[in-house]
């Protein structure tokens, strides 16, 4: 049976991890390509770098990293971040990527889904949302968060996925940062509109947020988190043993 | 020598990289003179199965593959370059494949139970059914990634491993020469690796 995935998310600015790490007997904490192989090493199944830098500099830097990252790793790779053309898609995808994140690019212009979907594959390419409730309705956020785009989520979700998305990740700004676990309500009304696999990702705050993940939402593909897993509060290893032991399918 | 046949289907970087960890000495070609002076091929693939049998075919990879495959060349094809091994595919219409492996490519849809999403995107377990060289590291139970949306069917003999996705579906084949993978051993870890090298030291 098909496993549920543990996904480490690595913002990378100017070649280096940005959200501070903290990990025992790893030395330079902050080299993505060290924390990449730690990850890969705990049973990490797949590893998303996002690109966070905004100079042609430090874009150059990132394509170095990720070409690193893909001659030494061998799980799957998504990458995001400044992606915009097409162009960006085959740039990332000649350095090892496996999967191409979206995000404001396709909000800006929706037919680069459609266009990457048919170069590379639909399973090439994820629509990444930023979703917050606005006086009750979900609504999709742009530029990292900070631009309301007025578009309601799921219908957004939706027309990504018609035109060739072939994985979504939903990302919950309301539960983000607060720790208190993922935002099943918002999940599940994604989960219900698309046939897709659904990646959650915001509000992990600990084990148990991610068992509950699984069993309340059981077609949820993939928990997705950042700090809780750089700075060591949860042991991938552990996590997923402690799923395993609630009867959640994981690769061990 | 391992030539990597290349004719323009997908990325081959992690592929690549994947064998160079492993020891391997590989060729990245699409020179009929290098296929053949090569003591072994990897067919990769990604994408969809009638342009990549028509790139094979306009650039004459078929017959040199074919030929040296039957003079008894060892070759490895992955994903889409396993399913291209078999007699036909029933992807968008129906492909004629390479002949090499009895048995033909099938859509997931309608053979699957309808709560399975397609594509089968992730890790899965594999159920070994038979030994061949190039599983000599792997047993019942290893999880490798997969990526596809049709599956080879009535494999007979040459069915190695499968998996269960709502039903059991061809993971591995092997015949003599002849061995693929539905899933990317080059994205699947250890696991994976251990495939690729099982491939590297294999001899007669």
């Amino acid at each position: 049976m098909i496993t549920k995935r543990i996904i480490p998310c690595l913002d990378v600015k100017d070649g280096r991890v940005v959200k501070g790490v903290n990990f025992l007997g790893l030395a330079d904490v902050s080299s993505p390509v060290k924390l990449a192989k730690f990850y890969s090493d705990s049973g990490a199944d797949e590893l998303v770098f996002y690109d966070i830098t905004a100079s042609s500099e430090g874009r150059a830097l990132f394509t170095d990293i990720l070409t690193q990252v893909a001659s030494t790793i061998f799980v799957p790779l998504t990458v995001g971040g400044g992606i915009n053309t097409v162009a960006d898609f085959d740039r990332v995808l000649k350095c090892g990527a496996d999967k191409v994140s979206v995000n404001s690019g396709a909000i800006k212009n929706p037919s680069l889904i459609e266009e990457a979907a048919k170069k590379y594959g639909n399973q090439c390419v994820v629509i990444s949302a930023d979703v917050k409730r606005v006086d009750g309705v979900f609504r999709v956020f742009a530029k990292g968060g900070r631009e309301n785009t007025g578009m309601e989520a799921i219908e957004w979700i939706k027309h990504a996925v018609d035109l060739g998305a072939g994985e979504v990740v939903v990302n919950s700004i309301d539960t983000d940062g607060v720790k208190k676990g993922f935002d099943l309500e918002m999940l599940d009304r994604v989960l219900n509109a698309v046939s897709v696999p659904v990646i959650a990702s915001g509000g992990a705050g600990s084990k148990e947020d991610f068992v509950s993940l699984f069993k309340t939402l059981p077609t949820v593909d993939a928990g997705l988190a950042a700090s809780v897993f750089h700075f060591g509060e949860i042991d991938i290893k552990d996590l997923k043993k402690e799923l395993k032991k609630n009867d959640i399918n994981v690769r061990i | 020598m391992i030539a990597i046949i290349d004719y323009g289907v997908g990325n081959l970087f992690s592929l690549s990289s994947s064998l160079k960890a492993v020891g391997a000495d590989t060729v990245l070609t699409s020179d009929p003179d290098e296929i053949r002076a090569a003591d072994k091929i990897i067919l990769p693939g990604v994408g969809a199965f009638g342009d990549a049998r028509q790139k094979l075919c306009d650039t004459g990879l078929d017959r040199v593959v074919i030929e040296e495959v039957k003079k008894g060349k060892k070759i490895f094809g992955i994903c889409l370059g396993m399913q291209l091994l078999f007699e036909k595919s029933f992807e968008y219409g129906e492909h004629e494949g390479l002949g090499l492996l009895k048995g033909a490519v099938v859509p997931m849809e309608g053979k699957i139970p309808v709560d399975f999403k397609i594509p089968h995107i992730g890790w899965n377990a594999l159920d070994k059914k038979k030994e061949h060289p190039i599983f000599k590291y792997i047993k019942t139970g290893d999880f490798v990634y997969f990526v596809h949306s049709y599956f080879a069917a009535d494999c007979d003999d040459s069915l190695l491993a499968t998996t269960d996705y709502g039903r059991e579906m061809t993971a591995a084949v092997a015949l003599n020469n002849v061995t693929g993978t539905q899933f990317h051993p080059e994205k699947s870890g250890e696991v994976g690796l251990s495939i690729l090298r099982a491939f590297n030291e294999w001899e007669d």
